[in-house]
């Protein structure tokens, strides 16, 4: 078999590229191989899978994520996290977040951390789970009419929602 | 501690104390951390990774645990000597390129190591003998928290522990371990049991993880998901696949032990014939012929040889150790016969 690129010499590398279910295979010689560059370094890793998905989010929003998508503080900007895979540094999931929640929500089915958290910020998600129960519990009150209920869960919602501004 | 004292020492997994160690031969559980106000290594400056190695470097060496710590900067390291620390699983192969500013911590008995500057700040490793992810959870749990206290990690609500690449992010966590399935192989039964793990977002590798192949029977088995579950939740899911696994692989020890005991045996006796004959042997054979005579150990068809020694060889007989112990660079033949000369001199004794 020939390279498909130069057509020349004997293809030695074989690649199979899918892309929306279409399978496409290249055969190149191992000069082409070569030219065709970093993408086909020997270790194929995940972030070069991942920079594939990367282009997920955006495709959602190409008119308002594109052109320039960049963090404010790292300097990185989207397409440079395509092209290697990896953030710049923690603001990027805020800069990116709109791209990012897609990506995220593909690598791992969830989009939302349930895990432990630092010492420093437990204290905070404690009171903010608290926050969530009580405003649930005030819904329900509210939908089944018992307003007496709701008036002392609102007051506790805002005692404790001063409580956090502090 | 310096590193050429772990060459006389042997980590914890080898001397095979933990639950099921016939089995499973290590369980880890490592966690990626990102410091607060610093680009990600690979983004980050010279400079910067310079600041963070070093307050890293400051914050460990402060934990109880890891006070008398072998502490290495990877940039200082000749080649050899990076390789003898990725076969010893302390730290991965990544590690190894573009090394300045690159930190290595490893304690006691090579339960934890912690890279700095890897893809993450922090990559903290602890690897406990057989199966036993519980207590490495706890132990790196600890070290986590009591690191917390001087470090500021990147986290978010929303997302968790912020780290470098996506797959990451959440708990950055990967639980995982190294099992040794022989006789799902020879019964051509891992195919499937492989199939299913993928299934339970779950990944399989070979003995030295990302893009590696498995040899030798050996598989590393993990945790793919990382965001949308609480640690303990991820443990608990691989504990219980992982001990049906196990169980797997011993009725499939069980079967072929009853069907078929005498080509067992002559396989298993071929095997560590060679090994304690031959003269010349490669990377390759050696790892299948030992995984064979791992089998014959644990089976009890071998009583001349025990699984410390069996695991030992695995590891001193990898090419940056043997040229640790020669104390010098051997070409790639020279170590074969360097090789069949350690192993039938180790095995010789017994």
């Amino acid at each position: 078999m020939v390279c498909n690129i130069c057509g020349k010499s004997q293809a030695t590398v074989h690649l199979t590229e899918i892309i929306d279910e279409q399978i496409t295979e290249l055969h190149l010689c191992e000069e082409c191989a070569q030219k065709k560059g970093a993408q086909m370094e020997s270790h194929f890793g995940l972030s070069d899978l991942l920079a594939g998905l990367a282009d997920l989010g955006t495709q959602f929003n190409k008119t308002k994520t594109e052109p320039k998508l960049k963090c404010p503080k790292c300097g990185l900007t989207y397409e440079d996290f395509k092209k290697v895979g990896r953030l710049g540094c923690g603001e990027c999931y805020n800069a990116f977040k709109e791209a990012l929640v897609p990506l995220l929500k593909r690598i791992h089915g969830s989009t939302q951390h349930y895990g432990k958290s630092p010492k420093k910020i437990a204290k905070i998600v404690k009171a903010k789970n608290e926050l969530d129960v009580l405003k649930e519990k005030l819904q329900k009150a509210i939908q089944k009419e018992d307003f007496e209920e709701a008036v002392k869960l609102r007051d506790k919602i805002r005692e404790l929602e001063k409580k956090n501004n502090k | 501690m310096t590193l050429d004292d772990l060459l006389n020492n042997t980590g914890e997994w080898i001397r095979c104390t933990g639950p099921a160690c016939d089995i499973v031969m290590s369980s880890r559980v490592r966690l990626a951390r990102n410091l607060a106000n610093y680009p990600f290594s690979h983004w980050a400056s010279k400079k910067e990774q310079e600041t963070v190695l070093w307050t890293s470097k400051e914050s460990i060496l402060s934990l109880k645990k890891l006070k008398d710590s072998l502490f290495v900067e990877i940039g200082k390291l000749d080649s050899i000597d990076k390789q003898f620390l990725v076969e010893r699983h302390l730290m991965s192969k990544e590690h190894m390129i573009d090394a300045e500013n690159k930190g290595l911590s490893v304690g006691q008995d090579e339960v934890i190591s912690i890279m700095i500057n890897e893809e993450d700040h922090l990559r903290m490793q602890v690897m406990k003998s057989g199966f036993n992810l519980k207590e490495a959870w706890q132990i790196i749990n600890d070290i986590d928290a009591e690191l917390g206290n001087s470090l500021d990690f990147a986290y978010s609500m929303d997302f968790g522990y912020l780290t470098a690449c996506p797959t990451n992010t959440g708990t950055g966590m990967r639980a995982s371990v190294m099992l040794h399935l022989p006789s799902l192989v020879m019964t051509k039964q891992i195919g499937k049991v492989l199939q299913a793990i993928t299934k339970l977002s779950l990944t399989a590798r070979g003995l030295y993880g990302e893009g590696t192949e498995a040899s030798g029977n050996f598989f590393q088995i993990s945790n793919q998901v990382s965001l949308g579950h609480k640690e303990d939740d991820i443990i608990d899911n691989i504990d219980r696949i992982i001990k049906q696994i196990v169980d797997h692989e011993q009725s499939a020890r069980e079967t072929l032990l009853a069907q078929n005991r005498e080509a067992l045996e002559d396989r298993i006796w071929r095997a560590y014939g060679t090994l304690k004959s031959a003269h010349i042997i490669t990377s390759t054979e050696t790892i299948d012929l030992l995984s064979l005579a791992r089998l014959g150990v644990d089976l009890g068809v071998i009583k001349q040889a025990d699984r410390t020694l069996i695991n030992e060889l695995f590891v001193i007989t990898q090419p940056a150790h043997l040229q640790k112990l020669e104390k010098k660079k051997l070409s790639p033949n020279q170590r074969d016969v360097k090789r069949a000369e350690i192993i039938r001199e180790k095995l010789g004794k017994q």
